[in-house]
């Protein structure tokens, strides 16, 4: 007969069994997660990121912006009315990790996107209480004064692409993104080209309204202005969306 | 925890789980309180409940959607019924919530009606100015400031009487909706230093500052003149054309240039060159796409009256 005292004076059992029932758990979590496709909404226009931008979020990452702002706009009335649509599962398919974040000691982020102006977010990053006196928020003058370090940009973009994200590194690849995006995206996707893409994107946005240098300002103010606005709205019904849940 | 009450009373012998180490080594049991066991069961309950009204496990490759329970809703035009979740809940709730339907009725209202029924009627104004001061708090403030005065350099004052683009509501409107872009090109290298001196001049003697009037003279010339040109753009007399958002420089308010800031006369002069040396590039978003025209409609009502609007 089967005793319990078995497993308790037997600690390679113990372990085993422990593993076990402790996997149970993770993987009826997980598990699904690769099985399930339907939450994944199809929205055919979300991209990776360009380089540039991907450069701004990394310094995004490394300031920990995310510890005082989320990135996610939950399905709730209040939300929709203050920060815009919901934020959808396919906005962030191409994010490694993902910056959802857990904390809003600031606004959510997931729609800055497109809100303000450059000028205010250089000022408002230098200097936050000089145009919110009210503010909390940290300054961050030195990213106006660091050069943006780019070197190994295309290492990153050729790190995400093992994880999934397209970015092209082969003729065939490029082509597949010429299709769905169109050529101008095309080409800032790709690995093979990643610097030249950066320095132009920087060179036509000039997000820090520095023309001289290419500073990590114009990294992350480029990054905040793509957030939530990949989407076109307009062209889908809600119900769509819906379907998705 | 290793007797319990009725044993210590009665020394007698208690439950252990049954093992003896070392020959005697024993280990008492103590049963979980009945109360516990009870709501050990009741959680259980609960959980097989819930799983029949809400989306819970995943099955092959979908999950099961809670049989006995569904959603309806309104989108698109037309009527959707769904399994339960957050997100048609979400549709239900703007169209159905007491708090919405409330507000659409006023929303219909403010719609409809032009901007002069808007601003004589005190119930359609109230409801104006309190939801728009939520979305001016939520989109505005970052920039114009929670109260609308701006900050003079970076962003303009709304509660002023003094308006770069005009104050009328269908103007405020146009700002709001299309964004503004204030231009001014920098004159640094096309005036000379001495030049920026007299124009400086000239421009302050607009607002009844006490300059030379030598300095001031040779000043207007450039100004109304084209080696300056700065009349293409602020007029003959300086009041401003709305059409190019230039500023009116006969008024004693500033929006770029830090004036009041600087006590002496010199400090002013200064502040006036460092404008016209480094010209102006201020950009106001376009609100269209984020939005929608009723939104914008409340916030020109709310914009209006902030300030004098004309
Ligand atoms: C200590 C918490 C904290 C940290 C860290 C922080 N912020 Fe903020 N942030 C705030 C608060 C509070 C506000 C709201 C007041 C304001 O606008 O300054 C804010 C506002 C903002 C806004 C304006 C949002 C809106 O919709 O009005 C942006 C953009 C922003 N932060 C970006 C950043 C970036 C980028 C970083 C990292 C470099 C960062 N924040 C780090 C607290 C923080
Ligand atoms: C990113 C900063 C920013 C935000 C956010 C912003 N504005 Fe502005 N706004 C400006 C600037 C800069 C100008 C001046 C443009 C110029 O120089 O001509 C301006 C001008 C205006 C004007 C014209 C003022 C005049 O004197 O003619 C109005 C009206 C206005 N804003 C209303 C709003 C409203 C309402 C909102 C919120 C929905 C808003 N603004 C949000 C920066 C901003
Ligand atoms: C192309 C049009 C244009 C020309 C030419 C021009 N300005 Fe301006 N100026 C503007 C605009 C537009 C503004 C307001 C900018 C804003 O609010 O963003 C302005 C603002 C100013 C201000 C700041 C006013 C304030 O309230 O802070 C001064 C001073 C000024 N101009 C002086 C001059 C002088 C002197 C010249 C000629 C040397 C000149 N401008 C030529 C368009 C022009």
């Amino acid at each position: 007969m089967f005793r319990h005292e078995q497993i308790e004076i037997n600690a390679g059992l113990l372990i085993a069994l422990t593993l076990v029932v402790i996997s149970v758990g993770g993987l009826v979590e997980i598990v699904p997660l690769f099985k399930i496709g339907s939450t994944v909404e199809e929205v055919a226009e979300v991209r990776p990121y360009t380089p540039l931008e991907l450069r701004g979020r990394d310094i995004y990452q490394r300031e920990g912006c995310f510890y005082c702002h989320s990135q996610m706009i939950r399905p709730f009335r209040d939300e929709w009315l203050r920060y815009g649509h919901y934020s959808l599962a396919a906005e962030s398919q191409y994010d490694h990790p993902f910056l959802w974040g857990s904390k809003r000691t600031g606004p959510d982020l997931a729609r800055v996107g497109g809100k303000y102006s450059n000028a205010w977010h250089v000022q408002h990053l230098i200097d936050p209480r000089s145009v919110v006196p009210e503010s909390i928020m940290p300054a961050y003058p030195w990213l106006m004064e660091r050069e943006l370090d780019y070197a190994d940009v295309a290492r990153r973009m050729a790190a995400l692409r093992k994880a999934g994200v397209p970015y092209s590194l082969t003729e065939e690849e490029y082509r597949r993104n010429v299709e769905r995006w169109g050529r101008a995206i095309a080409d800032m996707l790709d690995i093979r080209r990643a610097e030249e893409a950066l320095l132009r994107q920087a060179e036509a946005g000039n997000y820090d309204g520095d023309r001289r240098h290419l500073t990590e300002m114009d990294a992350l103010v480029a990054y905040l202005q793509v957030l939530g606005t990949m989407v076109d709205f307009k062209k889908y019904g809600e119900a769509y969306f819906v379907q998705f849940r | 925890m290793s007797e319990t009450r009725a044993d210590r009373g009665r020394g007698a012998a208690v439950q252990t789980t049954g093992h003896a180490w070392d020959g005697d080594l024993q280990e008492f049991n103590n049963p979980l309180p009945r109360w516990w066991v009870w709501a050990f069961y009741a959680t259980v309950l609960f959980a097989v409940v819930y799983w029949l009204f809400y989306p819970a496990w995943p099955v092959g490759e979908g999950y099961t959607k809670g049989p006995l329970n569904s959603i309806t809703f309104e989108a698109d035009g037309k009527t959707w019924t769904t399994h339960w979740n957050t997100r048609a809940r979400l549709m239900r709730e703007l169209k159905e919530s007491p708090a919405a339907v409330r507000q659409r009725q006023y929303l219909e209202k403010v719609a409809a009606a032009g901007y002069d029924e808007i601003l004589a009627d005190p119930d359609m104004k109230g409801f104006a100015w309190s939801m728009a001061k939520g979305l001016f708090g939520d989109n505005c403030a970052p920039c114009h400031g929670s109260d609308g005065k701006g900050r003079i350099g970076l962003f303009p004052n709304l509660a002023d009487d003094a308006w770069l683009w005009g104050g009328t509501v269908e103007d405020i409107e146009t700002s709001i909706r299309e964004g503004r872009r204030g231009f001014m090109p920098a004159f640094g290298e096309a005036l000379g230093e001495a030049q920026l001196d007299d124009v400086a001049a000239f421009v302050l003697s607009l607002s009844g500052h006490e300059v030379d009037p030598a300095q001031a003279a040779r000043g207007a010339r450039i100004f109304r003149g084209d080696a300056g040109g700065c009349h293409y753009c602020h007029g003959m007399d300086g009041t401003g054309l709305k059409s190019q958002g230039a500023a009116n420089l006969t008024d004693r308010i500033w929006t770029v240039a830090k004036v009041p800031a600087s006590p002496s006369l010199e400090g002013k002069l200064e502040a006036v060159k460092r404008v016209v040396r480094e010209g102006i590039r201020r950009e106001m978003p376009a609100w269209k796409g984020r939005l929608d025209p009723v939104q914008i409609k409340l916030l020109t009502v709310y914009v209006h009256e902030l300030g004098g609007g004309q």
